[in-house]
């Protein structure tokens, strides 16, 4: 399926990169170009197969609910492009 | 000392074991090779001080006798390895000077062995690519040339910088990471020898993930041996990875020189695509012939669903680094870019920060995941995903293990496939499959091309049997003899 440029652009917005204007169109002719190639996996017989998400057929250790790292601010924040004290600074989200 | 950079891992860990040279001694030819071949742009990050003072320390416990497997050997670490204290940057500008407060847990196994470090070797960004050329950094060069040309040649991706390392002698051997090809195809296009384990045999706690149902950690080295001696030290069960199998590892190195008779070997006929050319062709009968004298039954195998591998996981992939890739935020670590509000902060800094590849595969996997599309594209590439996985179980009831070529060319010049996404992508059609499958890979140099390349044979095993490959592996060596190396223009 072709994807054209307003479908560039609400997918970028989704994924929360700016892509500027002048850059939708050739994206959405490289995009569509990719996805063009997929389209063979429609050739691909599938009913009735359990979609495979994991190579390994253990299920998922649990292990116990007890700290095992933490309590240590300045090894968190230590790359952090601002800090304050002992927190992030974000920009402000709420008025 | 350039004598000393030329040995195998082995030899070297025997010549310290025999006292015929320290590791500070060993070490030091190491930094000073990887210093005069900055042309190759394979360290991103040289640690030469680290290097020096890991070495002191290992000769120490040496003489104290309380030597580990690797001790005093000098690697190389993939850039996508986080080292505690040592600059990590997966080879993107988003990560900035990012310096993790801990180690990741295959490097830890190898300096618990006694392994020093080198430094950070460069790679396609976030492991994103098949010719290092999405590096931040820029390219790797290949220390390969053709025969009479200077063109610059590709070590292939994204373990670029580990294939060229080990092949230009800058390093013993190098940890690496393969998620639909990145061990293997590097390996062919440098000569060398590279393993991607089976999925959950090494932990990828602290590896920078880019998609992480297929990522896998392994070796490239210059024999088969030293691979085996690497895979050893870098595998083992981890409770930070919940995916890390909870598996004994086998002393893999006694499996190298066992005898190779009996066993059944597959050739998938669905690999001879259209257009491969006449020599890889020619190799991989070679290669056949080989196993053949070494005792081995060749049987002819089908695996029907190749074709759709490389699509299926152009949807996988994809959509596993786009979730990946969400923490990328500019807030706690890395490149912050400011915008007039948070949304924008976040635009600004994550269109900065990746890359034009990077930023492609996340919009693909953020299309293929997004209302509408998930039941079309990404759960349609997971149904073909365990019909690819089925293929393997159907060939594992005939064959203990399967021959093919590892890429279908040989190292291509810089730029030559950088204006198709899909033309590039095509490298990995033999390789990507045993991601999907969850399977143990290597590949292994087997020969020239007419233009003086190496090209590699790819041996696929069963999950958790890298054993045999070893074994098949050492016989291919034996038999390849393959004494190669690049002429030194660096």
């Amino acid at each position: 399926m072709a994807i054209d440029a307003a479908t560039v652009r609400k997918v970028a917005r989704l994924a929360r990169i700016a892509e500027p204007e002048d850059r939708l169109e050739p994206l959405a002719r490289e995009l569509s170009g990719i996805m063009a190639w997929i389209e063979q996996l429609n050739e691909v017989d599938t009913d009735g197969v359990e979609p495979m998400a994991s190579t390994e057929a253990v299920t998922l250790p649990l292990r116990d609910d007890v700290v095992t790292d933490g309590g240590d601010p300045e090894k968190v924040l230590s790359n952090a492009p601002r800090r304050s004290g002992d927190f992030f600074v974000a920009p402000k989200v709420v008025e | 000392m350039s004598a000393l950079t030329s040995l195998t891992l082995k030899a070297a860990l025997d010549g310290l074991a025999d006292k015929s040279f320290s590791s500070k001694e060993l070490t030091q030819a190491h930094v000073e090779a990887v210093a005069n071949a900055r042309a190759l742009n394979a360290y991103v990050l040289e640690t030469p001080e680290r290097a020096i003072a890991m070495a002191e320390a290992s000769d120490a416990r040496r003489a104290r006798g309380e030597a580990g497997a690797l001790d005093g050997a000098p690697l190389g670490i993939k850039d996508l390895f986080c080292t505690e204290g040592v600059r990590s940057t997966a080879c993107s500008k988003i990560l900035g000077d990012f310096a993790p407060t801990y180690e990741s847990t295959v490097t830890a196994n190898l300096w618990r062995e006694g392994a020093v470090m080198l430094g950070k070797l460069n790679m396609d960004e976030f492991a994103m690519g098949s010719s290092n050329e999405t590096s931040a950094f820029g390219p790797v060069i290949n220390p390969w040339r053709r025969t009479g040309g200077d063109a610059q040649l590709t070590p292939g991706g994204s373990s670029g910088g580990s294939a060229t390392s080990v092949a230009a002698e800058l390093c013993l051997g190098a940890t690496a990471t393969d998620t639909g090809g990145s061990i293997r195809q590097p390996a062919a296009f440098t000569g060398t020898v590279g393993i991607k384990p089976t999925y959950g045999r090494c932990s990828r706690w602290g590896v920078v993930a880019f998609a992480s149902s297929l990522d896998q950690a392994g070796p490239i080295a210059r024999t088969v041996e030293d691979a085996a001696i690497l895979l050893k030290a870098m595998a083992g069960h981890d409770p930070k990875d919940s995916t890390s199998l909870p598996v004994e590892t086998p002393d893999f190195p006694s499996f190298v020189g066992r005898s190779v008779k009996g066993l059944r070997v597959g050739v998938p006929k669905e690999y001879r695509v259209d257009g491969m050319p006449p020599e890889i062709e020619a190799l991989w009968e070679q290669g056949i012939a080989w196993l053949k004298e070494a005792g081995c039954e060749i049987v002819e195998v089908s695996l029907p669903h190749t074709k759709y591998a490389l699509p299926a996981y152009y949807i996988v992939a994809p959509a596993e680094a786009s979730s990946n890739l969400a923490r990328y935020d500019g807030m706690r670590y890395g490149l912050r870019v400011d915008g007039a509000n948070l949304t924008e902060t976040y635009e600004r800094t994550r269109a900065e920060g990746f890359g034009e590849e990077v930023k492609r595969r996340i919009l693909i996997g953020t299309y293929v995941l997004s209302a509408g599309y998930y039941d079309a594209y990404y759960l349609k590439a997971q149904k073909v995903r365990r019909k690819i996985a089925d293929d393997f179980d159907q060939a594992w009831l005939k064959v203990d293990a399967l021959l093919t070529p590892t890429a279908p060319s040989a190292a291509f010049g810089l730029g030559e496939n950088s204006d198709d996404p899909v033309a590039m992508y095509l490298n990995d059609i033999f390789t990507v499959t045993v991601n999907l499958a969850g399977l143990p890979g290597m590949s292994i140099p087997a020969g020239l091309d007419a233009n003086g390349l190496p090209l590699g044979l790819q041996l696929i095993g069963k999950a958790l049997d890298e054993g045999t490959l070893f074994s098949l592996g050492g016989a291919l060596e034996k038999a390849a003899a393959f004494k190669a190396k690049p002429a030194k223009w660096w």
